[in-house]
């Protein structure tokens, strides 16, 4: 198990047994560590505790032997020991297949349930509940259902619904009018157990042409949900478009067809696809929606390819200084805008890759882009853009600096980004509203803005307060001690 | 701290039973299949099944190797097979492409499906379908239900909730109506039965249909359990969403319990392992906590704490008898208190940091907001910074949701302006989802205006009464509104409060959200249960678009002991809280009840939504 990071990533990558693996994420590393840590913590508990079982239980929750360590284990042993290649090996060969032996212990339930007709069986569950039938729990556990095999051809259609409530297999053949059809339909949606609802449409769909089954299904909504959820099931698309044509439930259809793009992955093929969708009749809001799916798409598709191509180039600073950490394929349209922003901020409108061509386009309203480039630019510490994102000129060239998002949140992304107080200060000193501004400052030690805000409120007792808060022999120190002994300022405490 | 429940509580019946039997018929299905196997275990089964069996108990009955159904060639080179899964189309596909392989490189083998809790004839046509039908055996197990704790049993069935309430497909309602036949055979008939919403009124009649069946098994034995309560979750969407705030709720939204236990990490076990926790009434320091406010759990915490140094301190001046003592009979225990003591201060420091972050404050501020019905423009409006902001998807549609539901659905503009940008933000297939959404009637669009009322009551006016009913009825299919605020008033679940609500004492089951809201779901099963009927709620029930779906029905012997009287199984279809469980908890001990919940699943607004997003994460 002491296997260097590189000699286990050796030992992968030269497997031929790569494809034995049983975790989530195709990640053995991570699960092998995963359950080599669970082991080792286990191990903790045992070593460093006085042999307490029931400790050990209740504190891994996994405990050794339990099923889904197990399965992790299997998966993880086999790859990483030499014992465990081996294991495989043998394995993938029919002949040294290795033999276990039989498990030692002969105690098997199938006794105990043929030893109730014996008296004097031990102890079992079944003898503590010696006042109720055996079969009341472990109902027909003598022979596995499917066994169960009826010849007889004359029940009713609610004893045939009974009978599949039951699980038990049952011939619907002998219904073949119409009206037993739907009278064997009636009792089932009567009886409310969907699975026989859905044993039963799986008898009409097979046995009635679909406009018939159509026709009825229509007046009968509760059985018409179920098969539509079992056509989305089984993925019969083409039967279940019919339907929704018949029904004439043109939104279902459309966004039917359109979930379709979720299976293909091929970008050019999931955009041909999506073209399709454009004429379907989806709402007027949601036909909107669908044609900017297809535009981002066609859009993401053009960008991905030129940038792919600029990062190769390595000419591009941008690209080698910020390496593309995932592709730009079907991203929302928000982290599109941030990408262009972040990769393309000074192009001009005319290129597909540009952020203002992208604000036209989708009709991005100013707040969203706003916060968008903000985000961007801030993340590349690019103060300057920042700056002018937020300068309004007045038509006497007075220049003014206005936020649609309120300069609060400006503050809190700047923040984030890790922007230098100088920068802050400038934003903070923007929010209108007073105890926001100093709750800001405060937060964000922008100290010069709370000793000028405390000054102008004329307040001497929080201003002494503060001080305490700043560093000692520091400027701000200074700035405050002057302020306190200045004459020039009337306190109002 | 921790309320003892009052000394005349009823016991609570044992549980564990069920765990015994489901392992005991899962041995013998095993046992159907002589000889050594491979046992292929579906994702989702692999939990439930660790709490009811472990390798041991599989390797006795000659299961060879364990692995897990997934979308890969599976390598087993066992002569026998067996598929422990839920019936699922998708199982059916995986092991007909297994066999189908199998039968291409000439090879025989013997295989085995196990179904669990039970099987679907759609399952089966697929097999038939890929012609391997015959050539597999088909089994059920009939493991619906696992106790997680010693009052909450979990059918493990999160799928129910889509299934029923945005498929409208009725498949579980046979499992629902088997697992409390199985109940009431254990555990005696249930003398007083309730029940709102349409799913359980079917569920109610498919049990009953049943019982009647196989008449005679439960006759002539006592109640051990006195009144059963069947409540279905769309009855009460608005609690489901909320941010939860007790403890275990908390820890639920912030690190997700799964079938009883919880993965700790690095964060919270501050060393470099991640630890896998059992979280239920045997560990002694969360059984306190679990149902508190989380704004007393430090507090409790600490003191704990405290106490626990002075325990240890008491070693000191002591003489080598008592300290002998000590160290055997009260050290071990101490340092277990110790362990899980530093485990769940670890876990609120953890949760405090991620609130922190998220600006937890403004979060809960805004959702009392949207529950109370004021401010309307600014909760939108802070929704809408969400979305812009790209916070977590789920949570904007979260808070989308909420608002829907206690504004009747929201004004067609806001509802269009909020749609487009979460498709911008989040991606543009998010139409599905908000197609899905709508079709649960958890985020709709107002109708234009309230004309329909208009037309509705003209209309009434023309017609007979009769007549009128049916019209009234079309259009409430067709707009099924809420109602959240009007039934809000009439249950009175914004209490007033004079001052500030005092978390510690609480007084009513609003504490479970910081005194703001009582839980719909929790003031409905009070009311009922304190009138022993419907009776006096019509109006509420009619609010509740539940008119022809609330039903009673007691028995009129009286073989029911008083002390099972205040026994109580609670059913939620579709899913229940922490929060819920903890509400409920509380109305027990303040009265002198005990509840039993018995749920699909344990459920939180997270999973309610994932569960209704059409894009896979």
């Amino acid at each position: 198990m002491n296997r260097t990071k590189g000699d286990e990533e050796e030992y992968w990558n030269s497997s031929k047994f790569k494809a034995f693996t049983f975790d989530d994420e195709d990640d053995e590393l991570s699960q092998l560590k995963e359950s080599k840590r669970a082991v080792n913590s286990l191990r903790d508990f045992v070593d460093d505790d006085d042999d307490d079982d029931l400790e050990r239980v209740s504190w891994s929750g996994e405990p050794v032997g339990s099923i889904s360590w197990s399965i992790r284990e299997t998966a993880g042993n086999s790859g990483s020991t030499h014992e465990g290649r081996e294991q495989l090996k043998s394995r993938n060969s029919f002949s040294s297949y290795a033999q276990l032996p039989k498990p030692t212990s002969t105690y098997s339930l199938s006794s105990f349930f043929r030893g109730r007709t014996r008296p004097g069986s031990f102890q079992s569950l079944s003898d503590a509940l010696s006042d109720t039938p055996a079969k009341s729990y472990a109902p027909e556990l003598g022979r596995p259902k499917g066994e169960y095999r009826d010849y007889s051809n004359d029940w009713s259609p609610s004893d045939t619904v009974r009978r599949l409530r039951k699980g038990k297999v049952c011939s619907l053949e002998r219904f073949r009018s119409l009206q037993d059809k739907l009278q064997l339909l009636e009792e089932a949606v009567s009886m409310h157990d969907g699975n026989v609802i859905t044993a039963v449409l799986i008898f009409l769909k097979r046995t009635l042409s679909k406009e018939i089954l159509f026709r009825e299904l229509e007046v009968r909504q509760v059985a018409l949900r179920h098969l539509i959820h079992f056509l989305k099931e089984i993925g019969d698309q083409k039967l279940l478009l019919d339907l929704f044509r018949f029904l004439d439930r043109t939104e279902e259809l459309a966004l039917s067809h359109y979930r379709e793009h979720l299976n293909i992955q091929d970008p050019d093929k999931r955009k041909e696809f999506l073209k399709t969708c454009v004429g379907l009749p989806f709402s007027a809001e949601d036909s909107a929606h669908i044609q900017d799916h297809y535009t981002l798409l066609e859009r993401q598709i053009i960008i991905e390819a030129n940038d792919r191509h600029l990062e190769s180039a390595g000419q591009t600073e941008i690209f080698r200084k910020h390496p593309r950490k995932a592709s730009i394929l079907n991203m929302p349209l928000v982290t599109t805008l941030f990408y262009s922003c972040f990769y393309h901020y000074t192009e001009a409108e005319g290129t597909f890759s540009s952020p203002i061509n992208l604000k036209k386009t989708f009709k991005i309203p100013d707040k969203q882009y706003v916060l968008t480039a903000l985000a961007a630019r801030a993340k590349l510490r690019a103060w300057n853009d920042v700056d002018a994102l937020f300068t309004t000129k007045n038509w006497l060239g007075y220049t003014k600096k206005r936020a649609p998002i309120g300069f609060h949140r400006v503050v809190e992304i700047l923040h984030k980004n890790n922007a230098p107080v100088q920068i802050l200060q400038e934003y903070v000193n923007l929010v209108e509203d007073v105890d926001t501004k100093l709750n800001l400052a405060t937060k964000f030690k922008c100290h010069d803005v709370v000793i000028d805000t405390y000054r102008d409120l004329k307040d001497r007792q929080q201003l002494l307060a503060y001080r305490s808060k700043v560093d000692k022999g520091s400027a701000e120190e200074e700035k405050i001690d002057a302020l306190l002994s200045s004459s020039q300022i009337r306190w109002k405490n | 701290m921790a309320f003892p429940h009052r000394p005349d509580a009823p016991e609570l019946p044992d549980f564990s039973m069920l765990k015994r039997l489901a392992r005991d018929q899962l041995i013998y299905l095993l046992e159907q299949l002589p000889g050594k196997k491979d046992l292929f275990i579906e994702a989702d089964l692999m939990s439930p099944l660790d709490r009811i069996a472990n390798v041991s108990i599989l390797k006795q009955h000659e299961v060879d190797k364990l692995y897990k159904v997934e979308n890969k060639p599976a390598l087993s080179s066992n002569e026998q097979l067996c598929f422990l899964v839920r019936p699922r189309i998708k199982n059916m596909r995986y092991i007909a492409s297994l066999v189908n392989s199998d039968k291409l490189a000439g090879r025989t083998r013997k295989y085995k499906v196990i179904f669990s809790p039970q099987k679907f004839y759609a399952c089966e046509m697929v097999l038939e379908e890929e012609g391997i039908y015959g050539d597999v055996s088909c089994d059920e197990w009939a493991f619906s239900l696992l106790p997680l704790d010693v009052d909450l049993l979990s059918m493990e069935l999160p799928e129910f909730f889509r299934d029923y309430f945005l498929e409208g497909d009725q498949r579980w309602i046979n499992t629902v109506a088997q697992a409390l036949h199985l109940l009431s055979t254990l555990y005696g008939p249930f003398p007083n039965c309730y029940g709102i919403g349409r799913c359980a009124k079917m569920a109610y009649e498919l049990w009953r249909n049943l019982e009647e069946e196989e008449d005679g098994e439960t006759k002539g034995r006592r109640p051990e359990i006195g009144h059963i309560f069947l409540l279905d979750r769309d009855v009460d969407f608005v609690t489901a969403l909320c941010s939860q705030v007790v403890y275990e709720g908390l820890v639920d939204d912030t690190f997700r319990i799964k079938c009883g236990s919880v993965d700790f990490g690095p964060e919270v076990t501050s060393s470099d392992k991640s630890l896998k926790v059992l979280l239920n009434a045997e560990d002694k320091v969360f059984n306190e906590i679990r149902n508190e406010h989380f704004s007393n759990v430090f507090g409790f915490l600490s003191q704990k704490a405290r106490n626990l140094q002075a325990q240890y301190d008491r070693r000191r001046g002591m003489d080598i008898k008592q300290m002998k003592n000590f160290v055997s009979q009260e050290l071990k225990g101490l340092k277990q208190e110790h362990r899980l003591l530093s485990l769940h201060i670890g876990a609120c420091e953890s949760i405090m940091k991620k609130k922190t972050k998220q600006d937890f404050q403004e979060l809960i501020k805004t959702e009392h907001a949207l529950l109370e019905g004021f401010n309307i423009r600014e909760s939108t409006s802070y929704i809408e910074e969400h979305i812009d902001r790209q916070v977590s998807p789920i949570e904007s549609l979260r808070l989308m949701c909420l608002l829907s539901i206690t504004e009747n659905g929201l004004i067609p503009k806001d509802y269009r302006s909020l749609k487009t940008q979460y498709l911008q933000s989040y991606g543009p297939e998010h139409l599905l989802t908000f197609s899905n959404l709508r079709r649960a009637g958890l985020l709709t669009e107002q109708a234009p205006g309230d004309t329909l009322t208009a037309v509705e009551s003209k209309v009434s006016k023309l017609v007979t009464d009769k007549a009128a009913g049916k019209i009234t009825d079309a259009f409430s299919s067709l707009a099924k509104r809420s109602n959240f605020r009007a039934i809000s008033k009439k249950l009175n679940l914004i209490p007033r409060v004079d001052g500030e609500y005092d978390l510690k004492v609480p007084r009513d089951m609003a504490y479970v959200f910081s005194g703001a809201y009582v839980p719909l779901s929790c003031r409905i099963i009070e009311q009922v249960l304190e009138r022993r009927s419907w009776q006096g709620l019509d109006e509420v029930v009619r609010l509740l678009n539940c008119s022809d779906f609330a039903f009673t029905d007691m028995t009129k012997e009286d073989k029911a002991s008083s002390e099972s009287l205040r026994l109580i199984l609670v059913v939620f279809l579709g899913g229940c809280t922490f929060s819920e469980i903890s509400a409920l908890r509380f109305l027990g001990r303040e009265k002198g009840y005990r509840f039993i919940f018995l749920t699909t699943a344990v459920t939180n607004s997270a999973r309610l939504m994932e569960a209704m997003s059409e894009v896979k994460a």
